[in-house]
């Protein structure tokens, strides 16, 4: 069992698994891409660099440097977290391609963008509208349930879903489909969401379907959908943390873009590494 | 402490209480809903004689949670008066809790 396992390997969570590896713990950091500095192609204000860096670049500088160090890093999807709830320090993490477990986790995802904004999707979130199948998916047994998404995170609520019933459309809202699913298919842009006290309909551009509820699994699942699923505090879409970057899940820790605040590199990495100081303290407590 | 209530109990447990009714409807499997059970028995403790809090699992009492179209769990009710006072849906500190409740 690794001591932390960091998801994502951004500013936040490469400087994070940097600290932890020299405080001589066992380290394994997960990440899918680089995430939002991929997209950024010029950074002028963080310290240190005399010419403009690319974002993509100085990513994969950090994440060399930790593997130089020598931590452990794997290029995958994290699908799923579970905490153990009998009290045990154990975290299993599943990706797209293993399991792996650790005494605590540090989520440092980035910034948890909402995923479908049309018109009635705030109205009835909450109200028909779920963003967590193991949660909700028991309640609409036997009913006609959608579900919005098109990757593999997608098809892992399928699969929890498809034990409360056999009525299950799949949308995924002009994405492309990139996993086989033997359910029904709408291709269709989603316009908008209409329903009295619950929801009722998914309109999308070329027609209407009836749904009892609507289950949004778009992309890949953010720090917000991992949170979620365990319980932890989240406010104003950032995770609620404490001054030590601890969530109220023990063991559970964020940081980064996914916690708010100033959404800078510079503030990236001090978290990291005021994280990892937390982190170091208590898994040497344990 | 928080009073579990059943089909059966709910009319005298909440909708014939003299004092406003926290109603929880929760789930075993539903982990936000775990965490949100100890802020309730913080509450409850706190408000003693002032609020009461119910908990009706969703899982044995499918009758209640459809009669008042819980779709998302935790779903959360404040009943006066044998009546809908306010509705929180989902986890949150537990003074935002009290805030979005109204008690």
């Amino acid at each position: 069992m690794h001591d932390v396992i960091v998801i994502g390997g951004g500013p936040a969570g490469a400087s994070a698994a940097i600290y932890l590896q020299r405080s001589k713990l066992d380290v394994l950091m997960i990440m899918k891409d680089y995430g939002t500095l991929e997209k950024t192609g010029h950074i002028d204000n963080y310290w240190g660099f005399e010419s403009t860096m690319d974002g993509k670049e100085l990513s994969e500088k950090g994440v060399l440097q930790a593997k130089r160090l020598g931590v452990r890093v794997k290029m995958e999807e994290v699908l799923d977290i579970e905490n153990d709830l009998m009290g045990e320090h154990k975290f299993t993490v599943k990706t797209d391609q293993a399991t792996y477990e650790g005494k605590t986790v540090l989520l440092a995802t980035g910034q948890s963008k909402p995923n479908l904004r049309v018109k009635g999707f705030k109205e009835f979130t909450g109200k028909g509208i779920s963003f967590c199948a193991i949660c909700d998916g028991f309640i609409y047994r036997n009913k006609k349930i959608g579900v919005v998404g098109n990757k593999k995170f997608m098809s892992e609520e399928l699969e929890t879903l498809s034990n409360f019933t056999d009525d299950i459309t799949v949308f995924t809202n002009a994405h492309e489909l990139t996993v086989d699913v033997d359910t029904k298919v709408v291709t269709d842009k989603i316009t908008e969401i209409q329903g009295d006290d619950v929801i009722k309909k998914v309109i999308t551009e070329n027609k209407e379907y009836d749904v009892d509820a609507l289950f949004i699994a778009m992309g890949t699942p953010s720090a917000n959908d991992f949170a979620l699923r365990m319980g932890a505090l989240i406010d104003k879409n950032n995770i609620v943390v404490d001054d030590k970057f601890m969530t109220n899940i023990p063991g559970l820790f964020a940081a980064g873009d996914c916690v708010g605040g100033l959404l800078q590199i510079a503030k990236a990495v001090s978290d990291g590494a005021h994280a990892a100081l937390s982190l170091n303290k208590y898994v040497r407590a344990l | 402490m928080p009073v579990q209530v059943t089909t059966d109990t709910f009319k005298k447990e909440v909708l014939e209480s003299d004092i406003p009714v926290i109603v929880d409807f929760w789930a075993q499997w539903c982990r936000p809903c775990l965490m949100v059970a100890p802020i309730l028995e913080e509450i409850a403790e706190e408000y003693e004689g002032k609020v009461k809090v119910a908990k009706i699992n969703v899982d044995e009492e499918g009758y209640l949670a459809n009669q008042y179209k819980v779709s998302s769990i935790p779903t959360l009710y404040l009943f006066e008066d044998g009546e809908v006072k306010t509705q929180v849906i989902g986890l949150m500190r537990k003074e935002d809790l009290i805030k979005k409740l109204g008690i």
